[in-house]
């Protein structure tokens, strides 16, 4: 069909003659769709299998709208209570709301309901993870920098986006776990100074729980949030075809091409057969593991929580928060409560982690000075201090959602709970930090690492040895696809201000700002290993020729060693001498 | 009628009602009380085998005559239920100290098990070894069961009895393994932490709904592997493992060079 509307789409070429042309032809005279599938056809793609992360979460979103189209036929959204008869047997009888009623009814009584509630919730945690993995991989490579920052933004609310998602889905089946989470929420809503308990009564149309919140949830999950989603997805693909797609670095991939496959057929192939993967994948897990079968958990009830009760993964560092937090830090000033004991945990906190992401571009933009476009990815080690912020952060997410997993923690691994719920207060304060500098350590070792392969080339671990009795070990240069990957980077350097007077003495306005900054980019960037100059590789090289033409029979050594495998190094007899007996 | 009527306000009235009240309150009760059973039947044969076995197995801790020592509980009037939980699932005598006693294999032989009971429960009067009615799970009614196990059993033992922790590094067991009669005695005498749902707070009926409701739980999940019912933190770690595990490794097969 597409091949068709190639050839149709040169209007004055002969006229097309398949069944399928003729049709294309119609199309294309009344639309000119020719023009943008031509465009869009040859729009060329890099290959790497991270940049197929962003798709997972895309493919899963669209699965998720796909099994809830067919949720929404059978749930009614009503707090209105009726006596529930049928299967399981444990709910048989027993007074509940229609939500929860209908629930059970599409579970147990529609044919494949199940599977579809099953394959929905599974689509929500793997929407999530692919969300957060995508993020880690635009993070880590510096793809959000000039000009991708607004794109990076839109990710954020995305993401935001996705947490609204599944925390009004989780919600709306009206058990006892999905409302316990709404009593959290209600908790932290009236944590809030002065407005709380306003807003409390506004969200649930009166005290907790009211009779308006299911309704409200459903206009919510199903319209509200899917609709911003849908035309956030939008705007974030307009973004990745207007920036075009960035790229690994490498040979021949400069700021200025795109290094890759056109997008048909090739992935148009790929992408497309990739969405049967990820369904496929979706419904497997929903067809063979149970997922949130809430009628282990019965309709809800304000009285009872159950042991395990915790909110889905992405929400779970909330979870960890509120669990960590000391509860003797609530006051009464004046009458009125000020809850920090939920207010720091469950308000603070988030707000932090959810700044850093999205102050984080802008942040390093302020500190790099640095206003070039950039679309050749960054190798984490190239950038410490950014690789080792980003794994602090994931160190401390981690954290607090192991810390909302502490009791399952506690009874698998034979444990105390109050030791756990220790451990992890300190570790979320020490063990960020920890990450930090072992991270941006490990990355200064790599760079480290890379001028020295740079420099010295391959071990080959042949041992030459010389007529007078030294050994050497012969280094294999690295090939030039090998060493541009290694040399072709940037490393930034703290900034350099203005001093503090001009020439006359005056003091400088704005001299304290560059001066915060400043203290801010040595942070970032007083610890760098330079990439090997063109300079540094030839005297490299011809110290190891230096070597090598010490004694007059070296000569044939290193000439049959260049027979071998091409050019040769000989470098660092000693040293050579002590690594390889 | 008449005669009630004129002298309903007699001054002696409320005393009159007030006796007859007690006298009523006191009459049910005495019909309706849990009667603290006896050991049933036990010959004094199996009283003094028990009472050897006490005293070469048990008395190190209880004391000799289970009055009780400074690291163990008295015994006296724990009757026959609570000797045959603890001995039957193997977690008295215990080997080791720790937060609370561990399910081991069992120690003694049923026999043995009645003869220890039969023991106890001579000491003192206390709950009695449940008969098989009392325990059988067909008899019982699920959703009744699963009403109750909500209120009063799923914030330690999890929704559907998985098992959660305690404080300290204690814990309330996984109840899918337990047989019916233990499940009945544990409500019945509140091993360890747990608390005592003794007949007044839960009737015989009750209990054993509630062990319909826990057998029920044994069928695994309608929606497929039950992932141990620990609710959505195994949930998100299968996502990870299992969901993202496949999908990233389809994205590298996908993703990786074509020729």
């Amino acid at each position: 069909m597409t091949t068709s509307t190639g050839t149709a789409a040169p209007k004055k070429s002969a006229a097309p003659t398949t069944p399928a042309g003729k049709a294309a032809d119609y199309l294309d005279q009344r639309t000119g769709i020719g023009v943008a599938v031509k465009e869009f056809a040859r729009k060329v793609f890099p290959d790497h299998w991270s940049f197929l992360l962003g798709e997972i979460a895309l493919y899963s979103f669209v699965v998720l709208i796909l099994t809830g189209i067919f949720l929404t036929m059978f749930f009614v959204p009503s707090m209105s209570l009726v006596t529930y008869h049928g299967e399981p047997a444990s709910m048989d009888g027993v007074l509940m709301s229609d939500a929860f009623a209908s629930t059970l009814h599409m579970s147990f009584e529609v044919r494949g309901g199940l599977l579809m509630r099953q394959i929905h919730h599974w689509a929500a945690l793997i929407f999530m993870a692919a969300i957060v993995t995508h993020m880690m991989r635009v993070f880590f490579t510096g793809a959000f920098r000039k000009p991708r920052e607004v794109n990076w933004l839109v990710g954020m609310l995305l993401m935001i986006m996705g947490l609204a998602a599944g925390f009004s889905g989780y919600s709306l089946p009206d058990d006892v776990l999905s409302g316990n989470g709404l009593r959290i929420t209600d908790g932290v809503v009236k944590s809030i100074p002065l407005i709380g308990s306003y807003m409390s009564y506004f969200i649930f149309g009166g005290e907790f729980p009211g009779e308006h919140i299911i309704p409200r949830l459903f206009t919510v999950h199903i319209l509200l949030v899917p609709g911003l989603i849908l035309a956030l997805v939008a705007l974030h693909l307009f973004f990745v075809v207007l920036h075009k797609h960035t790229q690994y670095p490498g040979g021949g991939r400069t700021d200025t091409n795109v290094v890759g496959y056109p997008l048909f057929p090739v992935y148009v192939a790929k992408a497309g057969g990739f969405f049967f993967v990820v369904f496929g994948i979706l419904a497997l897990m929903g067809g063979t593991m149970a997922i949130n079968n809430v009628w282990n958990y019965g309709p809800y009830d304000p009285s009872p929580v159950s042991a395990g009760a915790q909110p889905d993964w992405y929400m779970l560092f909330l979870e960890g928060s509120l669990r960590l937090m000391p509860g003797q830090t609530e006051f009464v000033i004046g009458g009125y409560t000020l809850s920090l004991n939920v207010l720091i945990p469950a308000v603070v906190v988030p707000g932090l982690l959810f700044t850093f992401l999205f102050v984080y571009p802008f942040l390093e933009a302020a500190v790099t000075k640095d206003k070039r476009e950039h679309h050749v990815l960054d190798r984490p080690r190239n950038v410490p201090v950014r690789t080792g912020l980003g794994v602090a952060f994931l160190t401390a997410f981690i954290i607090l959602a192991l810390a909302g997993s502490n009791d399952l923690i506690a009874t698998h691994f034979s444990m105390s709970i109050n030791t756990i719920t220790w451990v992890f207060r300190i570790l979320i304060f020490v063990g960020p930090w920890f990450a930090f500098w072992i991270t941006k350590r490990i990355c200064l070792g790599l760079q480290r690492k890379d001028r020295e392969l740079v420099l010295h080339g391959h071990e080959t671990g042949r041992i030459v040895r010389f007529a007078h009795g030294e050994y050497i070990e012969v280094h294999r240069p690295l090939d030039e696809q090998e060493r541009w990957l290694r040399v072709n980077y940037q490393a930034h350097e703290p900034l350099a201000i203005e001093p503090a007077t001009d020439s006359r003495g005056v003091r400088r306005k704005g001299y304290k700002k560059d001066k915060r900054l400043q203290r801010l980019s040595r942070f970032f960037y007083e610890d760098r290993i330079e990439p090997v100059t063109p300079d540094e590789l030839a005297a490299a090289h011809s110290h190891g020729e230096h070597d090598a033409l010490e004694g007059g029979s070296h000569e044939q050594i290193e000439a049959g060693a260049a027979t071998v495998g091409g050019r040769r190094d000989l470098v660092e007899p000693e040293k050579g001498a002590d690594e390889r007996p | 009628m008449k005669a009630l009527a004129a002298r309903r306000h007699h001054r002696f009235a409320p005393v009159v009602l007030l006796l007859l009240a007690l006298l009523v309150t006191g009459g049910v009760y005495a019909a309706f009380a849990p009667t603290p059973a006896n050991a049933e039947t036990a010959s004094t044969e199996d009283i003094e085998t028990g009472q050897k076995l006490f005293q070469a197995n048990c008395a190190t801790c209880h004391g000799p005559n289970a009055e009780g020592t400074a690291t163990a509980p008295s015994l006296v009037g724990v009757g026959a239920a609570s000797v045959d939980f603890q001995v039957s699932t193997g977690r008295m005598p215990m080997q080791m100290d720790g937060p609370q006693a561990i399910q081991k294999p069992r120690q003694f032989d049923e026999e043995q098990t009645a003869q220890l009971a039969a023991y106890v429960a001579s000491l003192g009067a206390g709950p009695a070894i449940p008969t098989d009615e009392q325990v059988d799970a067909e008899l019982g009614d699920a959703a009744n069961g699963a009403a109750l196990f909500r209120t009063n059993c799923a914030m330690c033992h999890n929704a559907i009895g998985a098992g959660g922790a305690l404080s300290e590094g204690k814990f309330a067991p996984p109840l899918w393994e337990t047989s019916e009669r233990n499940i009945y005695q544990a409500m019945l005498t509140g091993p360890q932490s747990m608390p005592v749902f003794n007949d007044a707070t839960m009737t015989p009926e009750e209990k054993r709904d509630i062990i319909t409701f826990l057998v029920d739980q044994r069928e695994g999940s309608a929606g497929g592997l039950s992932l141990g019912s620990l609710g959505p933190v195994s949930e998100g770690l299968w996502a990870w493992i299992v969901g993202m595990g496949l999908l990233i490794g389809a994205a590298v097969w996908i993703g990786a060079k074509s020729s």
